[in-house]
């Protein structure tokens, strides 16, 4: 196999650029997927049916939580993914466990929320609106779920194998995922919450 | 458990099918048993990552998949041969469609082509594998459970009976409440996934694995196509994926995105299927382009015409594919300045689709032209594919789709862009690419008796339809009345659609026949070719190319042959070559059992299935397999076995 010692570890074999190309490429059907369902929440968003608007439902504390843990995960991803390319191993693991914790908490504050909205009667088959609602919210969530199992499989594999063209690889591909899951929050955050509640 | 839930019962046909299905299982079973081909089965097929052999099982599939829609052809064929004809019923009828629409578009064009990119794009571009083999095979085993599970609706549950778009409210749990539907979500989801990711991979591939000097300028024009292509699943595919999952919440968990009441809207779903539908349709015509393209050039001796703007055409073809969705409802009321956009857009198709055209025909003039039976298709092709093109234009004006809409006439409109377009490009390819597959050719003369059948029936069943489209006989209708006077033309149609089947049968059989008796081809290129998959042995070793080619030019083999320009120069090293994996295929069975447990809402099972993914996806990622290398010692063995000159 051939290292290019050019460029960072995660870089340096052919494989490996070819599969940051390729999540790259996948990130864009990332942003189809989620375009369609902003889409689907725009058309339907006024169409409440008999039940509650979004403005009668949302609550800001719990959002700005969210918000909040979201985006310093998305920061401490970062971190990690700067330490790695360091070589500082032990903090590399601190950052990725911090981030993997806050996603955890973001995912306890959005499941909490669901909860208290379904006891208020808002479920996915009360309106248009909130199916729209509970399907973009959900696949957002249900990404940042796949998001933690994916990012604990690869803390495994860096305390067994260390730092190697693979692992290196496998961090700054989910770290990747990781910011690209924050930008699709913050167009939630933006057009869901904030213009629902105005 | 009360076995009702899951079999269709008192339909003679369906029986008919279980006792078919049951026999040809029992078959393969008892076959792959007598002759111990278990082994060679999991070792060489089920595990493989090569891209030629994923291929080669793409074009079985496909093969499959042709012989039940084409069924489910003739089956509507022979119910509309005359007026009040009692063969089929009304719901027969709806699920038989419905089937053929799906099955021929998803499971039969869509595989078809995908079979030959796997199995020509890395030989073109001098590549030894795609970029990545592992989700290769992946794509495959997804693909195969989608189309397994929604072949099974037939004899278990129901098969969908709203149509291929499925239209809402039509499709909602309300007007089709059996499983039907469910089977239409699930199945073309998981079959969906497996393309977008086929997307992923090729424009890797062809972007970070071409030979040394082949710019991107360099490329052959089915390379570019797929390239293009690729880019069009990347962002088409993700609107399906969202379109059949609002579907399934509508279905199966209470959502109301296209229910009539609680605010929902039934025309976004005719929406959002039809920004995945339109360019979906260009997804199975460009590459289909790029096959005639090679087949033009190669067979009139001459470069292709026009390279550049062939490019340029299919990259705008490529963006208008994503305006022109609305032409599919003109009638639905958006009004007239919505209609007149999309009026325009549509229009607008036609002008980078004409450049190619002239370009064909430019580069057929003054050429040598030997008339094999891959050319054949390719020249049948431009003027049948023209009427096609042209009735396009006069469904596009929106104000005359008032007329048009929903009438026989759009159903002959779309064969005649889709079957020579995408079909006849398919079925040339096949022969075209067959030597550099197997080794041998096809029979020539058998190989042109089903050409001028397939050609000829095609018009015979399709051209009636324009003519009883404008007499007013809707599509789906599944009987009519003596007075009608519909009953000649679909007479007339129905005797091409036999002739049609005889076309198919005699290909099949050229098939066989080829395997039997074809004499071998030794030189790797019979039809005195210009690419790179040419250069290298037919069939092709694992590892492709000895040593990687050079390219320096365009057509860079045909260079290599008359200007004698050397392709191959350094010497052979050790090859690093992906191991086989069984992971892919056990992926593709948990998926079908998955889809199999959502479509009849069995959530525990489900949900068992659903963590047995996820396991899947772990054993993956904790899997540490760095692949092999080939010795060199193998490598000049193998090429010596197969008289190599590059050694």
């Amino acid at each position: 196999m051939k290292i290019n010692s050019n460029v960072p570890l995660e870089y340096s074999t052919e494989e490996n650029s070819n599969k940051i190309l390729g999540f790259w490429l996948f990130l864009g059907a990332e942003i189809a997927l989620f375009s369609t369902l902003f889409a689907t929440y725009f058309t339907l968003w006024n169409r409440t049916g008999n039940g509650p608007t979004g403005h009668e439902l949302f609550e800001l504390n719990g959002v700005l939580m969210e918000t909040f843990l979201l985006l310093t995960s998305s920061f401490t991803c970062g971190l990690a993914i700067h330490a790695m390319r360091h070589g500082f191993k032990k903090a590399t693991m601190v950052f990725f466990a911090i981030t993997l914790v806050l996603g955890l908490g973001f995912l306890g504050v959005e499941i909490t929320e669901f909860v208290t909205y379904v006891h208020d009667g808002a479920t996915v088959s009360t309106s248009a609106f909130l199916s729209s609602l509970f399907v973009l919210l959900g696949t957002h969530g249900l990404h940042v779920s796949m998001g933690i199992l994916w990012g604990a499989a690869i803390m495994i594999q860096i305390k067994r194998q260390g730092f190697t063209a693979e692992t290196t690889n496998k961090s700054f591909i989910f770290s990747l995922y990781w910011h690209f899951l924050d930008v699709v929050w913050i167009f939630i955050f933006s057009f869901v919450y904030l213009k629902g509640m105005m | 458990m009360n076995l009702d839930k899951f079999l269709v019962k008192g339909e003679p046909m369906i029986y008919a099918a279980m006792v078919s299905i049951v026999v040809a299982s029992l078959a393969i079973l008892i076959g792959l048993t007598y002759f111990k081909k278990w082994g060679y089965m999991w070792r060489e097929w089920l595990t493989t990552v090569d891209h030629k052999k994923i291929g080669v099982m793409y074009i079985i599939a496909a093969l499959l998949m042709l012989f039940r829609g084409g069924v489910d052809a003739l089956l509507m064929r022979a119910q509309l041969a005359m007026p009040e004809n009692g063969l089929l019923d009304a719901q027969h009828y709806n699920e038989i469609f419905t089937t053929h629409g799906v099955i021929m578009i998803l499971f039969m064009a869509m595989p078809f082509i995908i079979g030959l990119m796997n199995i020509v794009i890395p030989l073109q571009i001098g590549a030894r594998d795609v970029a990545f083999p592992r989700l290769n095979a992946v794509s495959f085993w997804l693909f195969m459970a989608g189309a397994m599970l929604f072949n099974i609706s037939f004899v278990v549950g129901g098969s969908p009976d709203a149509g291929w778009t499925a239209y809402f409210p039509l499709a909602s749990l309300e007007y089709s409440p059996t499983v039907g539907n469910n089977y239409y979500s699930i199945a073309l989801q998981i079959a969906g996934i497996g393309t977008l990711l086929t997307g992923v991979n090729f424009i890797v591939t062809i972007l970070k694995m071409r030979a040394p000097g082949m710019k991107l300028m360099r490329m052959p024009m089915f390379t570019w196509s797929v390239l293009i292509t690729c880019v069009i699943i990347l962002f088409a595919f993700p609107v399906l994926t969202v379109a059949l999952a609002l579907m399934m919440f509508d279905r199966m968990f209470g959502g109301q995105f296209f229910t009539m009441a609680n605010g929902g809207m039934d025309m976004l779903w005719a929406n959002l299927f039809w920004v995945w539908g339109h360019p979906e349709v260009y997804i199975v015509i460009l590459p289909a382009f790029g096959i005639y393209s090679e087949i033009i050039s190669t067979f009139s001796k001459k470069n292709l015409y026009g390279y550049k703007s062939m490019v340029v055409s299919m990259v705008a073809i490529s963006l208008l594919s994503f305006l022109v969705w609305a032409h599919h409802f003109y009638t639905m009321g958006h009004g007239a300045m919505v209609n007149g956009f999309f009026s325009i857009t549509t229009m607008a198709i036609a002008i980078p689709t004409g450049v190619k055209i002239f370009n064909w025909l430019f580069t057929l003039r003054k050429g040598r032209i030997s008339f094999t039976t891959p050319m054949l298709y390719s020249l049948a092709f431009i003027p049948i594919f023209t009427i096609g093109g042209v009735t396009g234009v006069m469904l596009a004006m929106a104000s005359a789709d008032y007329q048009y809409h929903n009438t026989m006439f759009l159903v002959a409109h779309f064969h005649y862009v889709l079957i020579p377009g995408t079909v006849f490009a398919v079925i040339a390819g096949f022969h075209y690419w067959f030597p550099k597959m197997f080794g041998f050719r096809l029979n020539e003369k058998l190989g042109k008796l089903a050409f001028w059948f397939i050609a000829i029936c095609f018009n015979i069943t399709f051209f009636p339809l324009f003519f009883l489209g404008l007499n007013g006989m809707t599509r789906r209708m599944y009987t009519y009345s003596e007075g009608s006077g519909f009953g000649p033309l679909n007479m007339l149609a129905t005797i091409g659609s036999v002739g049609l089947a005889i076309g198919f049968v005699i290909l099949v059989y050229n098939v066989y026949w080829s395997f039997r008796y074809a004499p071998r081809d030794t030189t790797g290129d019979p039809w005195d070719a210009r690419t790179l998959e040419w250069s290298t042995h037919s069939p092709v070793p694992e590892y492709n190319f000895a040593i990687t080619p050079n390219v320096k030019g365009m057509d860079a083999f045909w260079a290599a042959k008359k200007e004698n320009q050397p392709l191959y120069e350094g010497k052979i090293e050790p090859i690093h070559m992906p191991n086989n994996s069984g992971q892919p295929f056990i992926l593709g069975v948990i998926f079908f059992f998955l889809g199999f447990f959502l479509v009849f809402s069995m959530w525990v099972p489900a949900i068992v299935t659903g963590v047995g993914v996820v396991i899947m996806l772990a054993w993956r990622s904790f899997e540490r397999d760095h692949g092999r290398h080939i010795s060199v010692e193998e490598i000049i063995e193998t090429e010596r076995k197969l008289g190599g000159d590059t050694v």
